[in-house]
């Protein structure tokens, strides 16, 4: 086969592995999953100074061949040869952080006798700089044997030198045999790695560590978590108070073109497909476009200057009241833009039980697809009122949900850690990170890769449900003196789910929206304007906006219900199934259905009965 | 004088004299000891989350690691001398 050579970049976490990666690659990249796990894959294409081309492929930090989460499996497996869908690297690019070498080197060490042609980028030699260490690579590469560049990734530093190191080893990797690692202990090499370290730092001052002096006041008893608290604060702030004018951009385009399409085609069932169905559906989605991304910014800052683990550190207290580690409060923000890559991040907890409960736990922080649910019914039924002087009430409604939200995934964690997941140690270990600035390449090129996963499944998944919907809504065509709503397909089975969710107040057309919106929530709005409009008995009446017809049909403690099933129901098709591959089966996602609709049904009905019982 | 790590004052710079692995989980061994944790190494305790000083942020080596008290109980270290 004439594939072209394959290097892997392998190093221990916080190496500036993924900022390295993306200097050789720039935006030549792929994402793609390992078969059979969630592991992420992320590859891209790079030039050799002799105009060859090379793969270069990811692979997650790891500290030794001795996995403890199935990241580190897959690059255990990826540089021994076992991984399935890889094949054995041509030559490992192996990263080190020059101000961690004790720790790094025995990675090092092991993946050095592995025998693959092997090149050492030593990375961050200017924050060694920084911390008062002088390291003469040359003593490195004596020791190790095998050829040491150093660089700075952030900086574009050593990249030269890198692609001719890299090459050289590209082309010796014909001539080498693999060998099959070091049989010595595990001990042995960690000390012969200090012993390494110790001969390569040839100078040290001692110099008042930066991120020691940031971490005083970050993690101090009282200043800490007030600052966590601010950036919180500020982070959602933001979220909302930046994305009003691009999502009020995106809907005013969505409107032009629905108002195209109408000038465009006679009226008929092709122009209320596009209009009605494709466009307002899609439409409704991609105007969260904005939110999620701000969202996603804050949280790869956080990630990319180190701060992420402090604010784990601080919350560690508080998780472990609920039986869990500070471990969970990473995957836990970011499903709050959404469930999906929350799940995914759970990878990182190694305690077994820990991760289900944080991954059964995930759906119930509000994700960015409730936004539009709870933005049409809280604009719809709750009035704009100035609340104790200073704050709006619908903006206090929405920071309810929230809070109902994480309380319920509090609650739900201890009792699953009391039974379902019960059992198993209660530690928490974490390496801290140095401070470091953020790269502008490394969070745009982030920010990218998640705008690309949310405009693929709004175009996927929700064009598909929205359409198909439309089609149960359409047919059969309703006969004279019947509606859409009773004679369609869609109207039989919400007929159907009506029996169920009457109790709570529910009416046949919020059962309708429900159906569909099992695809995902947001799906849930435009179901409800699908069926209002198609059901709607004259020109006027379909015009109008959605807020207004859903007030004229739907009672106060219906609308509050509305609310409370959406705080818990999980409905999210992609969520259920981003939980069956991180848990392997079917067994939890039913769980995770079974338990969260019981709590949607209780919650909406708590609700409508208590509104009911106060005359609202 | 040797002590626990978590009875270590903070900002007292010491030495890991010993590990009781015997005590840690699995999971929790080998993450120590993929994270450094040997005797001969330098350690010093630098800071203690918010609410009973639990967590702590341990500097091992050249790295700062978080962990908690009942972990840091199988770790004994000796004060370097001043």
């Amino acid at each position: 086969m004439t594939s072209i050579p394959l290097v892997a970049v392998v190093g221990n976490p916080n190496a500036g592995k993924s900022a390295l990666f993306n200097m050789l690659t720039g935006a030549r990249q792929k994402v793609g999953n390992y078969p059979g796990v969630t592991v992420e894959r992320k590859s891209g294409r790079v030039f050799l100074p002799d105009g060859r081309p090379i793969e270069l492929v990811d692979l997650p930090g790891a500290y030794s061949l001795d996995p403890s989460s199935p990241d580190e499996e897959v690059t255990r497996d990826v540089v021994l040869g076992k991984q399935e869908g890889e094949r054995l690297p041509d030559a490992l690019l192996l990263v080190l952080d020059a101000t961690n070498l004790d720790n790094h080197l025995r990675f090092a060490l092991q993946l050095i006798a592995l025998g693959l042609p092997t090149v050492v980028a030593l990375n961050m030699v200017d924050l060694a700089r920084r911390d008062g260490l002088e390291i003469d690579p040359q003593v490195l590469e004596r020791e190790l044997g095998v050829p040491v560049v150093s660089t700075v990734a952030v900086r574009r530093r050593g990249t030269d030198e890198l692609r001719e190191a890299i090459s050289e080893a590209v082309t010796a990797a014909r001539l080498v045999r693999p060998g099959t690692g070091t049989a010595e202990s595990f001990t042995t090499v960690q000390r012969r790695a200090r012993e390494i370290a110790r001969a390569a730092i040839v100078g040290e001052t001692v110099v008042r560590r930066t991120t020691h002096l940031i971490d005083s006041v970050a993690l101090h008893p009282v200043a800490g978590p007030i600052i966590f608290g601010l950036i919180m604060f500020f982070m959602f702030q933001a979220v909302f108070a930046w994305s009003a004018v691009p999502a009020d951009w995106i809907d005013g385009r969505v409107g032009d073109l629905q108002g195209a399409i109408a000038a465009a085609l006679p009226e008929g069932l092709l122009r209320s497909l596009l209009v009605d169905g494709v466009v307002a559906g899609v439409g409704a989605v991609i105007v969260f476009l904005p939110q999620i991304l701000i969202l996603f910014l804050f949280i790869l800052l956080l990630e990319a200057t180190g701060y992420m683990v402090r604010a784990a550190f601080l919350m560690d207290r508080l998780m472990a009241r609920v039986g869990l580690s500070g471990h969970a409060f990473i995957p836990l923000l970011s499903s709050f833009a959404c469930a999906v890559p929350g799940i995914m991040a759970t990878r990182t907890i190694e305690d077994p039980k820990h991760r289900l409960t944080t991954i059964l736990i995930a759906p119930l922080m509000t994700c960015s697809a409730r936004l539009p649910v709870y933005a049409i019914i809280i604009g719809a039924f709750i009035p704009e009122r100035a609340v104790a002087g200073a704050f709006g009430l619908q903006g206090l409604v929405l920071f309810g949900l929230y809070v109902i939200g994480i309380i319920g995934a509090l609650v739900a964690a201890l009792f699953l850690r009391l039974s379902v997941t019960r059992g198993t140690h209660r530690g928490f270990l974490l390496e801290m990170p140095k401070y470091q600035l953020p790269q502008l390449r490394d969070i745009v090129l982030g920010l990218w890769q998640r705008a690309l996963i949310f405009l693929k499944r709004a175009g996927t998944i929700i064009l598909v449900s929205t359409i198909l919907l439309w089609v149960l809504l359409s047919v059969p065509q309703p006969r004279p003196g019947e509606t859409a709503l009773e004679s369609s397909i869609a109207g039989k089975v919400a007929s159907g789910l009506e029996v169920v969710v009457r109790p709570i107040g529910f009416n046949h057309e919020i059962a309708l929206a429900l159906i569909p919106a099992m695809a995902a929530r947001e799906v849930a709005v435009s179901a409800l304007a699908t069926a209002y409009a198609i059901d709607a008995d004259d020109e006027t009446a379909a015009e109008q906006p959605l807020k207004e017809r859903l007030r004229g049909r739907w009672s106060l403690p219906t609308a509050l219900a509305f609310l409370a099933w959406f705080v818990f129901a999980p409905q999210c098709l992609s969520t259920i199934a981003v939980t069956r591959r991180e848990t392997n089966g079917w067994k939890w996602p039913a769980f995770m259905l079974g338990y969260l609709f019981t709590l949607a049904w209780l919650a909406a009905g708590a609700t409508y009965w208590t509104a009911t019982a106060l005359g609202l | 004088m040797t002590l626990r790590l978590d009875q270590l004052p903070f900002r007292t710079p010491a030495t890991v004299t010993a590990i009781d692995w015997a005590r840690l989980s699995e999971v929790d061994a080998r993450r120590l000891r993929n994270l450094g944790f040997d005797e001969g190494v330098g350690i010093e305790s630098l800071h203690g989350a918010p609410f009973g000083r639990d967590p702590l942020a341990v500097r091992i080596g050249r790295m700062t690691v978080a962990m908690r008290r009942a972990q840091a109980q199988a770790i004994t270290v000796e004060k370097n001398a001043a």
